[in-house]
């Protein structure tokens, strides 16, 4: 880019250590103009300074600045505090919330150099990544989720005065247990209102009560039915099992099936969060990256800001070798800041390894190609598309395959020409969710019988359900009301039952 | 476009309500690991907040997940030794999976899940459920009386309370303030004035000016009053309730040279706990100590617990004591008498009727609940029997035998079980 686009100042900003208003305010100005020369396109930004406190607030209640009262939220926030206080933990130094406008939280305890790392990371980067990319365009509505919360809330509390903490707790926890199987993955849901949604909540209940009872309802309607019809019922295996109970579950109240929905819609919300962090956490750090280089190189900020910032940002994007004690997996900031910064190099000075790998993007315009790859890819996909063989080497990425039937691992594919698109693939399929998250889906429900509902697993390379099989039948029964059973579709094409609630009563002579 | 606004006043906390229901849940576990912890603290302890350990496998949330086996490919950084094909044995328990995010499998973790508890979280769920027995409404118990007390400055008030020194500083402030700028203009011209007669001739139209306009500052200058009743300030006074007891403890406690130091010890946890107790559980009581061996003596709390006296065992002269106190200080009609007795049981073998015969006769007829523990684990001497039979006849007169420091929370608890009707 035309770098005599840049300002050159004689005084830089002042570096603190102790952050002001103003100070705030002046740096504010300085990255929010270097990100529109970047074209980094925004929400509002609603900066919000809060204590230590209030972050483990934050921290426990995911961020939201509203959400409504549960036991869960009161374990995390012990379980922060401890970790905080015993040093195992430091506060994350952003939090951000993808809404309209997008809220962020600065520390109070932060230097002047960290709030000014935590805008450009946050309110510019993470922002512009939720206002863009296509999978948060396609399935949040940021301008309505603050709102909707709200409304859960406030009903969440009106349910808990008329009908009891203890019976609005219970369904929660069946919710929660199920939450990551709340979520359409192929259908985009309709647009969440607030006003909408109060104004037609009482039409909905009558109306969802209506259509349960008319699902249930074995009476016969004319004589010459006497002949109970083959009922298929789901016509197609439903993956998503709260929407199936909220709209099918024969024994929930109205107010249960409510409490269903506003898990489903806020597990629906963070639904693309899960499939982007790599991505999401690359972007940020390359922005706060650039911008604050871009400003030191104006002369805006001092040598001091830059060495601090320097150091903070790479403890943040340290990747821990496999047989380091300090090894966790691979840590999402690495790697996405490395991808995003090798995009970069590729377009700017690509060496004919690049010219074969990448013909499309090497020697190109970095910041299209950027914008492009952000706006359009997830996290499996980005991986699978844009990682080089260069990155491969630097991270010294190797492949280890661990199967059931070997007795032995085996290392399949290491950083060499022969390697490279293996592990990239393996990779990418690392951050695919549906491989990730157990398919489980609802394949059918004995109308005219027992009204049992029966849940069928399709395990993917072998891998079996783990050990919580017995305790979430339990969560889905009590939702259901009626026998529920789990089966496994083995490769063969066999079904075994896995679970089923109730459990078996020994029989009796 | 960005706003920034500052939370940091705003209601810190936000998820006291959360942890207030997560504390609620798993009420019965964090009771029991709190039962436990009773006995390891030190008898003085009364600042420090709690650290309680609940088994994770109580408290987690189940989801759906997977479990071990089946074929799995894992890309992992760092290669240093490994080349395509080398074999690697497979790692008791599993290794680090190559995490990624929320979708990982959530895997055993640490076996215990530990925090710390406030110290008044400690003690309510130490006395949850307990309550003095067969407490009455005395007359006292709705009056409340006032006292006044001495609380700041205010702007309004009657002329016996102004504060003449508040008053006169503010005065003096507001007279420098509507005076100020006129006077620095006053010296200016004057000193224009002193400087133009320093030259003669001078021009007597300007000096005549000069002169008018210094008339004119003084005049504005001499307007602004000394004192103005915006500028009072008067002492302010205050009403505070006076705390009207309806309930009086006495703990008695032997402290001759038969009981040694464990025994004290068990004495003493007993009483901090029915202190703690009652001063969390009742706005109004009172206590009073006495101490006794051969002779009673009424003590203040630091002497009850720490003085190191000692002597032989007369146990009636601390009853006789109590009987004293009580027809001095505390008409029975109007407080509710309790009382709580610690000895080792080793009482002088002719005192012990002595003792049964005050009960009976006296200190039985007006207190609402006795209890006496006896800390011992050799077997029981007269005063024990004594008492026994005592406690046959008498409702209001209970016994327990603590043998070891972990009975002395659990028999705490069996003396003030709350009643469940009436």
């Amino acid at each position: 880019m035309n770098s005599n686009l840049k300002k050159k100042v004689t005084t830089p900003l002042s570096d603190g250590p102790e952050w002001t208003f103003d100070l705030l305010e002046q740096y504010q100005t300085e990255i929010a103009r270097v990100a529109d020369f970047y074209r980094l396109d925004t929400y509002p930004n609603q900066i919000e300074i809060i204590t230590s406190e209030q972050m483990l607030d934050a921290y426990s209640s995911v961020g939201m600045p509203i959400n409504y009262h549960h036991w869960s939220f009161g374990k995390k926030f012990i379980e922060s505090e401890q970790n905080y206080k015993r040093g195992y933990m430091g506060l994350a130094y952003e939090i951000v919330i993808n809404s309209d406008p997008c809220i962020s939280y600065l520390m109070e305890e932060n230097t002047m150099t960290m709030q000014a790392l935590v805008m450009a990371h946050a309110c510019y980067g993470h922002n512009s990544f939720f206002k863009n990319n296509y999978l948060f365009k396609t399935w949040t509505d940021a301008s309505s989720i603050i709102d909707y919360l709200l409304f859960a809330r406030q009903y969440i509390e009106d349910c808990e005065r008329k009908y009891g903490v203890e019976e609005v707790e219970e369904i929660l926890d069946s919710c929660h247990a199920l939450m990551n199987l709340g979520v359409d993955r192929y259908k985009r849901p309709q647009k969440i209102s607030m006003f909408e949604e109060q104004k037609r909540q009482k039409e909905r209940e009558e109306y969802l009560q209506s259509q349960v009872n008319q699902l249930w309802r074995t009476i016969p309607h004319k004589e010459t039915e006497s002949k109970k019809e083959k009922l298929k019922f789901p016509a197609e295996p439903q993956e998503n099992l709260l929407y199936f109970f909220e709209k099918h579950a024969p024994l929930l109240a109205p107010w249960q099936r409510e409490l269903l929905r506003i898990v489903r819609k806020v597990s629906q919300y963070f639904y693309p969060q899960k499939q982007t962090q790599v991505m999401n956490e690359g972007w940020a750090s390359f922005w706060h990256y650039t911008i604050l280089n871009h400003l030191f190189d104006e002369g805006l900020v001092t040598e001091r800001f830059i060495l601090e910032f320097l150091q903070s940002h790479t403890n943040v994007v340290f990747q821990p070798a496999y047989n380091s004690p300090m090894y966790s997996g691979i840590n999402p900031y690495a790697l996405g800041f490395a991808m995003f910064r090798d995009l970069r190099r590729m377009c700017e000075e690509p060496d004919d390894e690049d010219r074969l790998w990448f013909p499309e993007i090497a020697g190109g315009d970095w910041l299209d190609t950027l914008h492009y790859a952000m706006q359009n890819f997830k996290d499996e996909s980005f991986i699978s598309q844009y990682l080089s063989p260069k990155l491969i080497r630097e991270f010294k990425l190797f492949n280890l395959q661990d199967y059931e039937q070997n007795p032995m691992l085996e290392v399949t594919a290491i950083h060499n020409e022969q390697g490279y698109m293996d592990i990239r693939q393996k990779l990418a399929a690392q951050y695919n969710l549906s491989l990730l998250e157990p398919n489980i889906q609802i394949v059918n429900v004995d109308v005219n019988g027992d009204r049992s509902l029966t849940l069928e697993y399709i395990p993917h390379n072998n891998v079996p359900l783990g050990e919580s099989c017995d305790e979430m039948m339990r969560h889905v029964y009590r939702l259901w009301g009626f026998d529920v059973k789990l089966m496994e579709k083995k490769d063969n094409g066999k079904q075994v039952l896995l679970s089923k609630c109730p459990p078996e009563k020994p029989k009796e002579s | 476009m960005a706003h920034f606004i500052d939370r940091r006043l705003n209601g810190k906390n936000k998820s006291a309500v959360n942890r207030q229901r997560f504390l609620r849940r798993y009420k019965s576990q964090i009771k029991k690991a709190v039962a436990e912890s009773i006995s390891k603290r030190s008898v003085t302890d009364t600042e420090s907040s709690e650290s309680i350990s609940i088994p994770s496998r109580d408290i987690k949330e189940p989801i759906f997940h997977q479990g071990r086996g089946g074929d799995r490919d894992r890309v992992l950084p760092g290669n240093d030794q490994f080349s395509p094909g080398d074999k690697i044995k497979r790692p008791q328990g599993g290794g680090q999976g190559s995490g990624q995010g929320d979708a990982s499998d959530s895997g055993e973790g640490q076996d215990d899940f530990s925090f710390s508890i406030s110290m008044d979280e400690y003690l309510n769920l130490l006395f949850d459920d307990l309550e003095l027995p067969n407490l009455q409404k005395t007359e006292l118990q709705t009056e409340t009386e006032f006292e006044t007390y001495r609380a700041g400055f205010r702007a309004e008030g009657i002329p016996t309370n102004i504060d003449i020194v508040r008053s006169l500083r503010g005065a003096q402030a507001r007279r420098i303030a509507l005076t100020a700028a006129k006077k620095k203009k006053l010296k200016q011209l004057e000193d224009d004035l002193a400087e133009l007669e320093s030259n003669k001739p001078y021009d007597k139209a300007l000096y005549a000016e000069l002169l008018a306009q210094i008339e004119k500052l003084n005049y504005k200058i001499g307007r602004v009053p000394f004192i103005d009743t915006f500028d009072l300030r008067y002492r302010n006074f205050d009403k505070r309730p006076l705390p009207s007891s309806n309930a009086v403890m006495f703990c008695l406690m032997d402290v001759s040279g038969s009981m040694d130091q464990a025994t004290k010890e068990m004495a003493k946890r007993f009483y901090i706990l029915l202190y703690q107790f009652l001063t969390r559980s009742y706005d109004n009581i009172e206590v009073v100590y006495i101490r006794h061996h051969t002779q009673a003596k009424e003590v203040d709390e630091q002497e009850f617990f720490y003085s190191q006296e000692t002597g032989g065992t007369i146990v009636s002269s601390a009853l006789y004591l109590m009987d004293d106190i009580v027809k001095e200080r505390y008409p029975p009609s109007q407080w509710n008498i309790y009382a709580a007795q610690a000895s080792d049981g080793d009482n002088w073998a002719d005192d012990s009727p002595k003792c049964g015969k005050m009960l009976r006769e006296r200190i039985l007829t007006y207190t609402r609940y006795y209890s006496y523990i006896e800390i011992t684990n050799r077997s029981h001497q007269t005063l024990w029997h004594e008492y026994d039979s005592i406690d046959q006849q008498y409702e209001n007169f209970a016994m327990k035998n603590i043998k070891q420091a972990a009975d002395i929370y659990p028999i705490f608890r069996e003396f003030f079980k709350k009643q469940t009707a009436g």
